[in-house]
């Protein structure tokens, strides 16, 4: 495993009362819960919000309009943990809907504090095997032709945690949140290496960090030519700082590591440079006694967001059954939910359009009767990929496979309606 | 990649093709390719940010690491995270222990600490994080000379070379890591 440190969210362990239920505000017997609803019903409310919750707003004039939006006191999603300089902190899929990544809760992995850099200082180098090596600053960039596409970006330690050391009390955040999802705004890689002249001898190009560590991985030129981005900008406006601000690489699908932050500088090589974060990190053991190196594409993989811990059914009846679903390869073809630990299984709806290399929703609509249940989801992609089970996945990688976690996960619900994560 | 729905477009872009095709054998062409954006960098600055490392030496400064001398930068400078014999104080991890008895099965072993003498596959790349990375808290300010000791001691102290060797920029490259023969890429990664 990477140093991760080992903190773990606070979480709230409130049991449901009816009274929690009315004082939360507004859920009604028999309504669909959707995730913030199930939240409301799953703690206590805050204090900010029970006071709201005391004035009716239909007789006293609302507050004065404010220069940045903030959440309605009632809703507190969070990154857990915090605090670290090296480390990362979790989105909090549970408490969110549709697809993309609210940019203040998208997760974030850094190796040594998040860095402050001035936009009109830094600047980009590509150099090594080109025609023209050059230096664009962060104005030129945004001069060049613009691509805006949405990508999801995991971590590929993501799950190890939950793989390790299973809790029932795992809330998705702490099982699966190094996963978000962005529409990213950008310039491909593809214009600036024409621009620089990619010599034929390049294969691979060295990314460079201009944080605190000075990150470094190497990715395949064929990579960099296919589909990467230079993006500075996320779901329309300028990256957060935690997230690579003023640029960041980008690799649809690949591993986040490899998509490096607050980029100072691409050197185009004709071999990997072998960095401390592809050979002694980031590399895979097997149970076969070797390490499974440059494992750079994300496996087909979904995560039951609601219902799930710290939720809680208050009565049974019809929930759906959320989540998202992904894979680095191509898009999702099907997701199967299970209610009842795989015995049956029965095919999510997916929107429409189902997205290349991003987050997918699925939903499928379950009746609880009320007893003991166990929930799980099974992604498909276009490749043909299928999420295996955990009792395949720990036979093809062993009990320590370090990253890329992808194994089907089970969310156990009690005849109370209490809900844990059952590995 | 954008593509063009506007009809209007496609008589003028007709009427300009021959223009553009026309100009692609010169400078300035190239410049319509490249929007004119960017400069040359200055060598000074080159030099100062390429400043990897790789598996056949290019990058490593001139000078010559020494194991005593190591052992002195690495108890002032990398002990107090580390430990006192490279044993590792959690989150910062171990740097020396030779492979398990039972070979690179850290697959099945979730306790096996993956060090320097075990599980770096390239002793360059220890010269390229120590000197970019390193000590944690004052990251990069390591000189040539510091950094060359420090990781002549550590491949020292996970038995790679002698005691009394010394390492080079041509002897570097040369020493042999235990564990990179266990090393394979993935097979997605070499398919073209």
């Amino acid at each position: 495993m990477d140093t991760v440190p080992d903190d773990e969210p606070q979480r709230s362990t409130h049991k449901i009362t009816r009274r929690a239920v009315v004082r939360s505000g507004g859920l009604l017997a028999g309504a669909v819960l959707t995730p913030s609803l199930m939240r409301a019903v799953s703690q206590e409310p805050l204090p900010a919000a029970s006071a709201a919750a005391q004035t009716d707003p239909t007789r006293t004039p609302g507050a004065p309009s404010d220069s940045l939006g903030t959440r309605s006191p009632f809703e507190t999603p969070r990154l857990t943990p915090v605090g670290v300089t090296s480390g990362s902190s979790w989105t909090p899929h549970h408490l969110l809907h549709g697809t993309v990544t609210p940019a203040d809760l998208h997760f974030h992995r850094h190796h040594n504090g998040i860095p402050s850099i001035d936009p009109t200082t830094h600047t980009l180098t590509i150099h090594g095997l080109v025609e023209r090596p050059l230096v664009f600053t962060m104005a030129e960039l945004q001069r060049f032709p613009s691509v805006t596409r949405t990508h999801f970006i995991e971590c590929s330690g993501n799950g190890g945690r939950a793989y390790n050391n299973p809790r029932p009390d795992m809330s998705p955040q702490v099982v699966d949140g190094l996963t978000s999802n962005t529409e990213w705004t950008g310039v491909t890689l593809a214009t600036l290496l024409r621009t620089v002249g990619v010599k034929d001898s390049a294969t691979w190009a060295l990314a460079e960090g201009g944080d605190a560590a000075v990150m470094t991985r190497s990715v395949p030129v064929r990579k960099l030519l296919d589909d990467a981005l230079i993006v500075y900008a996320q779901n329309g406006e300028a990256l957060r700082p935690a997230n690579g601000y003023p640029i960041r690489l980008l690799l649809p699908g690949w591993e986040g590591n490899m998509c490096v932050k607050w980029l100072r500088r691409l050197e185009l090589m004709d071999a990997p440079a072998m960095s401390r974060e592809e050979t002694s990190k980031y590399t895979d053991p097997m149970p076969n006694g070797t390490s499974r190196q440059f494992s750079f594409v994300m496996d087909v993989k979904s995560l039951i967001t609601s219902p799930t811990q710290p939720h809680h059914l208050p009565e049974p009846g019809w929930y759906p059954i959320r989540g998202i679903a992904w894979t680095g390869s191509g898009n999702i073809a099907r997701v199967d939910v299970s209610p009842d630990g795989g015995r049956s299984w029965h095919a999510a709806t997916l929107p429409p359009l189902v997205p290349r290399l991003a987050h997918t929703r699925f939903e499928y609509l379950w009746k609880w009767d009320g007893k003991p249940a166990r929930l799980m989801s099974r992604a498909v992609d276009s490749t043909g990929a299928v999420q295996p089970t955990l009792d395949a996945f720990r036979k093809a990688r062993g009990t320590a496979p370090g990253y890329h976690y992808n194994a089907i996960r089970t969310w156990d619900v009690a005849g109370d309606g209490s809900i844990t994560f059952g590995g | 990649m954008r593509r063009l729905h506007a009809l209007p477009l496609a008589l003028p872009l007709a009427l300009l093709l021959p223009l553009m095709l026309a100009g692609c054998a010169g400078e300035r062409a190239r410049d319509e390719v490249m929007f004119g954006l960017g400069r040359a960098p200055e060598p000074a600055e080159l030099a100062r940010i390429d400043i990897d490392v790789t598996p056949n030496g290019d990058g490593l400064p001139e000078g010559t690491g020494v194991p005593a001398r190591g052992e002195i930068v690495y108890r002032e400078q990398c002990a107090s995270c580390h430990g006192a014999n490279g044993e590792g104080i959690r989150p910062s991890p171990a740097l020396v222990g030779r492979t398990p008895a039972a070979g690179h099965v850290f697959a099945l072993d979730p306790g096996a600490p993956q060090t320097i003498g075990n599980y770096w596959p390239y002793a360059t790349t220890v010269f390229d994080y120590v000197r970019r990375a390193m000590p944690l808290k004052n990251p990069g300010s390591l000189s040539n000379a510091q950094t060359y000791d420090v990781v002549a001691y550590l491949l020292a102290a996970n038995g790679l070379i002698a005691p009394t060797d010394s390492v080079t920029r041509t002897s570097l490259p040369r020493v042999v890591m235990p564990a990179r023969r266990f090393f394979v890429p993935e097979y997605r990664s070499v398919a073209r």
